[in-house]
């Protein structure tokens, strides 16, 4: 019977939903299943529906789709928002007793199962633990080992006391006592569990330990939905290797503090969303101009303004690679998955400092909000490297002094890169600036020293063009006449979305791109593809515009910008009609 | 090395373009005094200024620095100072800077006490963008962009400074040499956020307050039996809306700097060539 599992449990706001839902997830990983979760919520704290969904299966699983096997209502709310992916045969799991549930209507060809959460919940001590009995109750209908729920209940309570986890593990079994005692049906479903251990993680979680991991030692940051995860991971833990975050006042000074850092010599980052981009405009300039290297990593969320804080969009492209004013070299690298978050970010620390620019990383809400299972060996801090580029000591420091024993932090170098030396360097004082300045770091508007000093900047674009490896990842055919290319986090429903074509008899070839800019050329993989689709979380398809113009062709599009990640089955309709779109035309 | 540092090793060999008589030549003179005097070298000292004449200073002076953007030069002199706190950190700036722009970043910079200095050039006007009102101009104060005056209260930074738990208040006139350096010098030795508040005159666009003004009104707080440690005395006299004042209105002796408070005491710049040691542990916190 199906080993792939589509599980959510739903209500209202306060409800505990996702906390209840990260619990459920845990127990699954430490089972050795793979989950990807992904959460519905409302931008308010109390009230408002929102939902915690947890797919699982011992295959890897990448994606949400639109299916839902079991469904935890709280709320009756909460069966009508899922009506679309609830189907035949799937077991809704509620409390008729609770006031709101009284009425409930089952709907039909579904199997309703009446617990009574808080009543139960209130024998193993107290109503508090409704939902941990909810978890007992589907460990019995998936047949899915309880002694992993109790592992999880142990890691999420075991700080605050032994007599907390024996209660709600006592919850627990209550709920699975009065499914099995009370009903019964004959489930279809049998959750195998393996050997594997598995780690699970958001994307926000990964980039703060990518961070870590880079020897990011200050992080600044303003709360705002969904980078503030980046902030919580960093705190607490950053400080374990001699660093510290600071809650700025706004994004402007947080913006500033890393800067500031960066100058003295620290890696340091500051992460945020869509408005706080925008705040972070006028010193992003300063950054470049300064030719300081600062990580400045954005996850983004629906705009424009305040949009829909609490849903999913890739529509800050544009803003990455063009905010600011005047010209400004910069690096634009955006992560594909939760794993590559963490990849990214040390590549992104590596890239600030070997070309001293600054350095968009761009993720996205659905990657924030998103737990997923990995192997541990993916983040193997083994592996990580450190490059901090062209540092000078005390010294080297005479080699790049003018005639007058003057330091040159910008001399025009063939490769557009420049001495950097931290403060603190004896004999190698000097001055940092926006404004235009010379190789000392002075103010000018001489025209050729202007000249020079932007060639030198831009420069440093090509170096990297020629010594990075700007890789693709690549999936599906190698040979198909189809091709899609996306960006962010479509990568995973994309790729399982390649199942879904390939079962309907249609061949793709999928390219997921991290690098906005500089990026790969993907021109003669245009050339060469029959059809070329790109994917993307926007309206106006802002990467496709780039390739468009890198190509010199027109490409096909799929859009999504209705707040909600792309789901695999969906995202595989949507690539067919639009390939079919074409063959009615031809 | 620091007792070889003379005040005129933090000069730069590039002349102020300043105008002749402005207040600021005083300021930056007393600010290189004071670094000199205790024990500042330039390799050590980093100087962040804002935009303005004022914000010029950095490019005037000898050391590292950074010129930002408008107002957000105490952010950035936050984040020099916790990232390496062997390095003297001073920021620089005029009063649209600090008290308009800046303002948010002003009252934060108080309440969190990073140990750095921060210096006022306050000429209760726009000077670089010619002649406007500033947030420290007088209620009829008339300029190009108020030809009746601003018809709002000036902002009192000292006042503002006490109500965000500042720990060292203080105010000097920059053509009183002597003073101006002695308040600096002990805003740098102070154990926190040091805030100088400098009447710095614009010769240029302010024909109101001038040195003329100031040298008339001042009332030093050592001719006052003054008790900077007593936080009343200070609140009077920073409220009292009649007279300039110079001297260290207050200054608390139990101040702890926020590096101390957070642990931080190591150079932030110095990390291993690979992924720190117990990275590992980060990822089996996943499991
Ligand atoms: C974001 C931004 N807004 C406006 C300006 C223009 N500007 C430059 S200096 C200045 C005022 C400076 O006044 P103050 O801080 O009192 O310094 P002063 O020139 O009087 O020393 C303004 C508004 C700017 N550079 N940046
Ligand atoms: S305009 Fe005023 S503040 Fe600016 S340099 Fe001239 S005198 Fe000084």
């Amino acid at each position: 019977m199906p080993d792939d599992l589509n599980w959510a449990i739903g209500g209202e706001a306060g409800d505990g939903i996702d906390s209840t839902g990260k619990i459920f997830a845990q127990a699954l990983s430490r089972a050795g299943r793979h989950v990807f979760t992904s959460k519905d919520f409302a931008s308010r704290i109390r009230g408002g529906y929102t939902a915690y969904k947890i797919r699982s299966s011992t295959d890897r699983v990448q994606s949400v789709v639109d299916r839902l096997d079991i469904l935890v209502a709280l709320t009756e709310r909460t069966i009508d928002e899922n009506m679309d992916e609830l189907h035949e045969g799937s077991v809704i799991i509620y409390d008729g007793e609770r006031t709101e549930m009284q009425d409930v209507e089952v709907p039909e060809g579904m199997i309703g199962l009446d617990v009574p959460l808080q009543g139960l919940a209130e024998e193993a001590g107290g109503a508090i633990m409704q939902n941990v009995v909810a978890l007992g109750a589907a460990c019995e209908v998936t047949n899915f080992p309880i002694e992993n729920l109790d592992s999880a209940l142990e890691k999420k309570f075991g700080s605050k006391g032994e007599s907390l986890v024996e209660n709600n593990k006592q919850a627990a079994r209550k709920g699975q006592e009065y499914v099995a005692e009370e009903y019964d049906h004959e489930f279809d479903y049998d959750l195998d569990t393996t050997d594997n251990d598995y780690v699970l993680l958001n994307g926000d979680e990964a980039i703060g330990m990518g961070a870590i991991a880079a020897g990011c030692r200050f992080y600044a940051g303003y709360p705002i939905t969904p980078a503030t995860d980046v902030m919580e991971y960093l705190t607490g833990r950053i400080e374990r290797f001699g660093g510290e975050v600071v809650q700025a006042e706004d994004e402007l000074s947080a913006i500033n503090m890393a800067l500031g850092a960066a100058r003295a010599g620290a890696r340091s980052m500051t992460a945020t969303s869509g408005p706080g981009i925008d705040l972070m405009t006028e010193t992003f300039g300063l950054v470049a101009q300064s030719e300081t290297p600062l990580v400045i990593c954005d996850v983004m969320r629906s705009g424009p303004s305040t949009g829909m804080p609490t849903k999913q969009e890739q529509g800050d492209l544009n803003m990455t690679l063009y905010g600011g004013h005047g010209e400004i070299p910069r690096f634009v690298v955006a992560p594909t998955n939760i794993a590559e978050c963490f990849h990214k970010t040390v590549e992104a620390f590596n890239f600030a400092e070997k070309y001293q620019t600054p350095v968009f990383l761009v993720s996205d809400l659905a990657m924030a909000v998103t737990e997923q299972t990995f192997e541990p060996e993916e983040f193997d801090m083994d592996e990580v490297e450190i490059d901090r580029g062209k540092v000078v000591d005390e010294d080297e420091v005479e080699a790049w002094t003018d005639e007058k024993g003057r330091f040159q932090p910008h001399f025009p170098t063939a490769d557009g890169i420049s001495p950097r030396a931290f403060p603190g360097t004896d004999g190698a004082a000097h001055m940092s600036t926006g404004l235009e300045h010379n190789s000392l770091g002075r103010r000018t508007e001489d025209t050729e020293v202007r000249v020079e000093q932007v060639d030198k900047r831009n420069r440093k674009v090509e170096t990297a063009r020629e010594e990075e490896d700007w890789e693709v990842r690549e999936f599906g055919n190698p040979d198909a006449d189809n091709l899609v290319i996306s960006w962010g986090s479509n990568e995973g429903a994309m790729r399982e979305a390649l199942g879904f074509l390939e079962d309907d008899g249609i061949d793709v070839r999928f390219l997921s791109v991290p690098y906005i800019f500089p990026r790969p050329d993907l021109s003669d993989d245009i050339e060469a593809a029959d059809e070329v689709i790109v994917v993307e979380c926007n309206e106006t398809g802002q990467f496709a515009n780039l390739l468009e113009r890198d190509a010199l062709t027109r490409l096909k599009r799929v859009n999504k910008y209705n707040g909600v990640r792309f789901k695999a089955d969906e995202l595989a309709d949507d690539i067919k009609e639009r390939l079919e779109a074409e063959e009615v035309r031809a | 090395m620091s007792s070889e540092v003379r005040f005129t090793d933090f000069k730069s060999d590039k002349q102020p373009t300043w105008c002749p008589g402005c207040g600021d030549f005083g300021t930056m003179n007393g600010m290189m005094k004071a670094l000199a005097e205790t024990g500042n070298s330039p390799d050590d000292t980093f100087v962040v200024a804002g935009i303005g004449c004022s914000g010029k200073i950095g490019t005037f002076m000898h050391s590292y620095a950074l010129h930002g953007v408008h107002g957000r030069a105490l952010p950035v002199g936050t984040g020099v100072k916790l990232a390496n706190p062997d390095l003297e950190v001073m920021v620089a700036g005029g009063d649209g800077d600090g008290y308009s722009i800046g303002a948010g970043h002003f009252v934060h910079a108080v309440r969190r006490n990073v140990d750095m200095t921060y210096v006022v050039m306050d000429n209760r006007i726009y000077g670089l963008t010619k002649g406007q009102a500033s947030p420290t101009s007088r209620e009829d104060f008339e300029t190009s962009t108020t030809p009746e005056g601003p018809k709002q209260p000036p902002v009192n930074p000292l006042a503002l400074a006490l109500s965000a738990g500042g720990s060292f208040i203080a105010q000097s006139f920059s053509t009183d040499a002597q003073r101006h350096t002695e308040i600096v010098k002990q805003a740098i030795e102070h154990d926190g956020f040091g805030f100088v508040n400098v009447f710095s005159p614009c010769v240029t666009f302010n024909d109101v307050d001038t040195y003329d003004y100031f040298r008339d009104s001042i009332v030093d707080l050592e001719d006052e039996d003054h008790d900077p440690t007593d936080r009343d005395a200070a609140k009077d006299k920073i409220l009292d809306a009649d007279k300039e004042y110079q001297g260290i209105l207050y200054q608390n002796e139990e101040s702890v700097p926020y590096s101390e408070l957070h642990g931080l005491d190591s150079n932030m710049a110095d990390i291993p060539d690979g992924a720190p040691e117990g990275a590992m542990d980060l990822v089996r916190e996943f499991y």
